[in-house]
């Protein structure tokens, strides 16, 4: 029986801690007690684009979030709105904030279309445990098509075509990655989907797991289609519980359903997937040290060359592509390159998940094209700055990314934006800050990050990031000279130039772009002085001051 | 590498190398250095430093150290952001690093220091780091985490050259440090104390004990006799400590400097060494005409490989030659044969040995080596730490007058002087077979075959019978634990499939190159230098008048009136040994 309403419930991390799972039996006992299990289907997502707001769910067909709700709301909720089509005012998702935002996504029409049109358009409205809700919104067609009909050459092209830039952060083209794995000699050859989503405030990869898995695996089938592979295996950050899980039944499906495993369909092709969990180190992220950690060694990255493309796991030619690259490539292989090149920009062509965290009034994630403005994304999808305060300063791309002032807002978030100002796009996140973020100790959280995770194989990384956050800390206590700033400048580019890999050469970037963009806060952290009050600079050193009377006295 | 040759342009320079060749590797030949600090040219690079960075036109900036040279490439190696990146990256190391040089085993000889006063570092910017863990554990290998760089050079050398794989990375970052399973101190570790670790470290994280000072108050003793005996090896390499090439053979020189330093007899190890051939020889010929099945018979003069193969090989201990090294031949002689010729007391009897040997001290050390009734050698002195007891007498090395070495037991032949290079012990050994065997000489003694730098060599020996017949003996010699790995598997598996192995006479040395590549040599070798250090000793065999050890009259006057004859009761009592099983993890002898 088709269900007459659908409800999808927020079961994310912070969802989850508010009590979600609890919720969902409260409301499924009601719903049986009231005979209606059938007709109500509940549907889990990872994320509904809403955060702070404790449990939330959203009601099909009426468009209707609610938040913040209680065990008790859910008999209201059954007799108020689903019986008697009167929904619950009161427990709308609900802040002054919050209702313009709403009002604003509805004018916009985004709640229809901005939930995704190429990557995240079955995320939170299909079950992502079900195989037959997957393949009744033409999934798996494209694999179909292509084992019965097409031939590899034709998968090949259409990708090549399409311009797919990877979305790890590098932007690298797809088809071209697919060709050379394609073109490399080797008995065997492997496809890697790069789940280990480790960057700070990036879950996108999460959000399509979680909610599409039957497509990321659909796409590997058809990158091993495509380059010659028959198996591939899946990285996936070793947190992401509910993405392993669901990862695992889509496995399981798909190959009962013979679209993995021997003979795909009846076709000469066979393809298998099978899941790594990553431990929890960020660099296994760097697609080397990644091959590393799979083949059970110690998670550091190689040397290159050689390029994963010719010796990549155990040596072989691999396909080591992102998330969210392969969940476009069904789309493309069923809507065609011309299609996918209609979105975005001629060198950026499609969508982009953006990250939108931070100091907005709803974080959250949005998929628009990649001609969207800065701007946009903050103000429009963010719903701009929470309480009333302003805008001091955004990173762009990911811990790893550029800090800009407010002058960047209206550049469009293409992959070769803000090229020349020094940034990248990175991940797609947009970390939001306001006037409260301290930028020395928004830069010294950033670097920790870096200290924390470098693996310690190479010199410049390894000592390089310990000096970069003692020298940054040196402006948090006060004890910094005003050289320190040219120092830090000095260490991080020559990290930039030396280090073995990505890792070491990312506080470049962050840190460069702080100084230029923010370099007075920089030189009054010398004098004594953060703006923003956050460094605790000045009691430190009374206490520092009082300690050292006390000893003086004590004599 | 198919043999192929690529051109490249550095600093406007061109030259063609070998396809494959390292940009580093190529930047010589067009005259130019790249400083490194974790790449040695007998080791895989791992790029670690990154110091050697380059530009290449039209790629960027790469690692020279392991970037192949391509052909048409067209680079820069001293382009000024790669030398600020250097300067820089110099400057953070050494604020990192422990930087007490003057009281530094390495001085002089820092990879660090020397780059670091290329670049013309003066000042350092940075506070200098809080020291991390305590100094190094006790034994022979010592290690000084606070002055080590993780160059990765030892762990290489460990784990790929020398096949213990005892060092490894432990923990991650910033304070991750090179220690062993489960970090146990080395010496409770299964380190074999081959001392390669502290050869190629390139500053003084890693060194080796110290034992200078305990013979310092023995020579100072008057109521002591201190005899002293030095390997082959070190009339070979002492001389690089005084500035002369690798190779050149300061044996009269090194005689007169031990006299000087106040030894009262100054005896020499080769004479041991050509006692020890007789042993061996005799215990070899035996095994192989009795038909034994314990074939191959494996040389056991170099103790690194001992405990390896304690450790790893035990079920092979049975073909190990029961003879003791030449060091522990001579020191159970010298606190018997000897007192009993110079009518001396033994237990007034200092016995040293200086050898190129970290091992050596170990062997020393172990509790088996007291037939004489005492601690058959008393100490153990390295040719760095001879070096620096001459140097601290005062004495001009250089301008010393050439001194034999004391008769009784210090003449010996030149079979006895290639013990230090690696094939030299088999090449010994066979020129004396074939008279054991034979009942003649050898004409021609050169056995070129077992020579060089070969991992491992092989060559058939025929050897003519007694009963008219020829054996074809089958012999190899491998040098560096990881080539004996190679071979030794290849006995096992035969010996576990057939029950037999094709070989005759196996020569195993622990160190690259022999002991002429040993851990307690001069610093600074690489592979050329040992070979050079080889081929002196093979110069001076050429010029002795006495190239088979049973032509020693010295020890001819040994056997007849102390020893007997080879292998005799009183030599087995005195001159050889057995072997223990150990722990995998701890090293420990078990049970």
């Amino acid at each position: 029986m088709i269900p007459l309403m659908h409800v999808i419930l927020d079961v994310g991390a912070e969802a989850e801690q508010a009590g979600a799972r609890k919720f969902r039996e409260v409301l499924e006992a009601k719903l049986r007690k009231e005979f209606l299990s059938e007709d109500v289907r509940i549907v889990e997502s990872a994320n509904l684009g809403v955060s702070g707001q404790g449990v939330c769910m959203l009601v099909y067909p009426d468009e209707v979030y609610y938040g913040n709700l209680k065990l008790s709301d859910a008999d209201r909720i059954v007799d108020q709105h689903f019986i008697n089509g009167k929904p619950v005012e009161e427990l709308f998702l609900d802040s002054p904030e919050m209702r313009r935002l709403m009002a604003w996504r509805r004018r916009e029409g985004i709640i229809k279309k901005g939930r995704g049109r190429v990557v995240l358009d079955n995320v939170g409205a299909v079950d992502p445990e079900n195989l037959a809700e997957y393949k009744s919104r033409d999934g798996f067609r494209a694999l179909a098509e292509a084992v019965r009909g097409g031939t590899p050459e034709g998968v090949l092209d259409t990708v090549k075509r399409s311009g797919l830039r990877g979305r790890g952060g590098a932007g690298f083209p797809t088809g071209m990655k697919w060709e050379a794995v394609r073109e490399a000699p080797g008995d065997r050859k492997y496809v890697i989907c790069n789940a280990d989503e480790g960057e700070p405030g990036t879950f996108k990869d999460r959000i399509i797991l979680e909610g599409d898995p039957f497509r990321v695996l659909e796409a590997m089938a058809l990158a091993g289609y495509a380059t010659g592979a028959e198996e591939g295996y899946v990285y996936v950050r070793g947190e992401y519980r509910t993405s392993i899980d669901r990862l695992e039944n889509a496995i399981r499906k798909s190959r009962e359903a013979g679209y993995l495993g021997r003979n795909i369909l009846g076709s000469p092709f066979s393809f298998e997937v099978r899941v790594k969990e990553g431990a929890g180190a960020y660099i296994c992220g760097e697609e080397t040290a990644l091959i590393e950690s799979l083949e059970g060694k110690r998670g550091t990255p190689r040397l290159k060359p050689p390029y994963p493309v010719t010796e990549g796991l155990w040596g072989r030619p691999t396909v080591v592509n992102n998330v969210e690259t392969l969940a476009n490539v069904p789309p493309i292989l069923r809507n065609g390159a011309d299609w996918f090149r209609k979105f975005g920009t001629e060198r950026s062509p499609g969508t982009k998940i953006y990250l939108i965290i931070g100091h907005v009034v709803s974080p959250g994630l949005v998929e628009v094209e990649t001609t969207t403005s800065l701007r946009e994304l903050i103000y429009g999808y963010g719903g701009g700055i929470r309480g009333r305060r302003r805008l001091k300063a955004v990173q762009v791309g990911g811990s790893s990314g550029g800090i800009f002032d407010p002058s960047v807002l209206d550049e469009a978030m293409h992959f070769d934006a803000l090229k020349e100002k020094g940034g990248i796009l990175g991940s797609g996140s947009m970390l939001v800050m306001d006037e409260t973020t301290c930028i020395v100790d928004m830069v010294h959280g950033i670097l920790n990050f870096f200290l924390h995770e470098s693996c310690g194989a190479c010199f410049p990384c390894r000592i390089g990031n310990e000096r970069l956050v003692r020298t940054v800390n040196g402006f948090r206590s006060g004890s910094a000279r005003p050289s320190d700033i040219d120092l830090l400048e000095e260490i991080a580019s020559a990290m930039k130039v030396a280090s073995y890999c990505a890792l070491g050469q990312s506080p470049f970037l962050p840190l460069s772009t702080a100084i230029r963009y923010f370099r007075e806060e920089f030189e009054e952290h010398v004098n004594g002085k953060c703006r923003a009050g956050v460094c605790r600079f000045k009691v430190l050193k009374e206490r520092q001051e009082a300690r050292r009377w006390t000893v003086v006295m004590s004599r | 590498m198919d043999g192929r040759d690529v051109a490249v342009t550095i600093n406007g320079v061109r030259v063609r190398v070998p396809e494959g060749t390292m940009i580093l590797q190529a930047a010589r030949t067009a005259g130019y250095e790249i400083p490194s600090l974790c790449f040695h040219p007998d080791l895989r690079p791992n790029g670690t430093c990154g110091m050697c960075v380059v530009e290449i036109e039209g790629v960027g900036v790469r690692r020279s150290c392991c970037t192949p040279a391509g052909d048409g490439m067209d680079i820069r190696t001293n382009t000024p952001r790669v030398m600020d990146t250097r300067r820089t990256l110099i400057e953070l190391i050494l604020a990192d690093h422990a930087a007490d040089c003057p009281i530094c085993d390495k001085h002089g000889k820092c990879d660090l220091q020397r780059i670091g006063q290329d670049l013309g570092i003066r000042e350092i910017r940075m506070a200098p780091k809080e020291v991390f863990s305590r100094r190094s554990d006790g034994g022979i290998v010592l290690r000084d985490p606070n002055k080590c760089i993780l160059c990765n050079r030892c762990v290489t050398v460990c784990t790929e050259v020398q096949g213990v794989a005892n060092l490894t990375r432990i923990g991650r970052g910033y304070t991750s440090k090179i220690g062993t399973a489960f970090d146990l101190p080395i010496e409770d570790s299964v380190c074999v104390n081959c001392g390669q670790c502290v050869v190629y470290c390139p500053v003084g994280a890693l060194s080796s004990r110290d034992d200078t000072r305990e013979v310092r108050r023995s020579l100072a003793d008057p109521g002591k006799h201190v005899v002293v005996q030095e390997a082959p090896a070190i009339r070979a390499a002492l001389g690089e400590e005084f500035g002369l090439s690798p190779g050149a053979v300061v044996s009269g020189k090194m005689h007169a400097a031990l006299r000087k330093l106040g030894f009262d007899r100054v005896f020499d190890t080769n004479f041991a060494a050509d006692v020890c051939i007789l042993e061996e020889g005799t215990e070899v010929v035996r095994r192989i005409l009795s038909g034994s099945p314990d074939l191959p018979v494996i040389t056991s003069c170099s103790p690194g490989w001992i405990k390896f193969m304690e450790t790893f090989y035990p079920g092979l201990r049975s073909l190990v030659s029961s003879a003791k090294s030449p060091q522990q031949m001579f020191g159970a002689l010298a606190k018997t044969y000897y007192p009993r010729e110079a009518g001396l007391k033994p237990e007034d009897i200092v016995s040293v040995s200086v050898m190129p040997c970290t091992a050596k001290k170990f062997e020393a050390d172990r509790p088996e080596m007291r037939s004489s009734g005492f601690k058959d050698v008393d100490y153990v002195l390295t040719t760095r730490e001879l070096a620096r007891m001459i140097k601290e007498s005062g004495l001009r090395f250089e301008d010393l007058a050439d001194a034999p070495a004391d008769e009784l037991m210090g003449s010996y032949t030149g079979a006895a002087t290639i013990f230090g290079a690696t094939g030299g012990v088999m090449e010994a050994a066979l020129r004396t077979a074939y008279h054991l065997v034979t009942g003649r000489e050898l004409e021609n003694v050169d056995i070129l075959p077992v020579r060089g730098m070969e991992g491992v060599k092989e060559a058939v020996v025929p050897l003519p019978l007694p009963d008219g017949g020829t054996l074809d003996l089958k012999v190899a010699v491998a040098h560096g634990l990881g080539n004996a790995r190679r071979i030794l598997d290849v006995i096992r598996n035969q010996l576990e499939t057939t029950g037999r192995s094709e070989y005759h006479f196996v020569e195993i040395m622990a160190c690259p190159g022999g002991c002429v590549g040993g851990g307690g040599q001069p610093f600074g070798s690489t592979l050329g230098t040992r070979a050079e250090r080889g081929s002196g000793l093979y110069e001076e065999d050429r010029t002795l008048p006495s190239r088979k050890s049973h032509e020693n009259p010295a020890v001819q006057r040994l056997y007849e009136t102390f020893l007997g004859s080879p292998c005799s009761e009183k030599a087995h009592h005195l001159l050889h040994t057995a072997y223990v099983e150990r722990e995998r993890v701890h090293g420990r002898a078990a049970g």
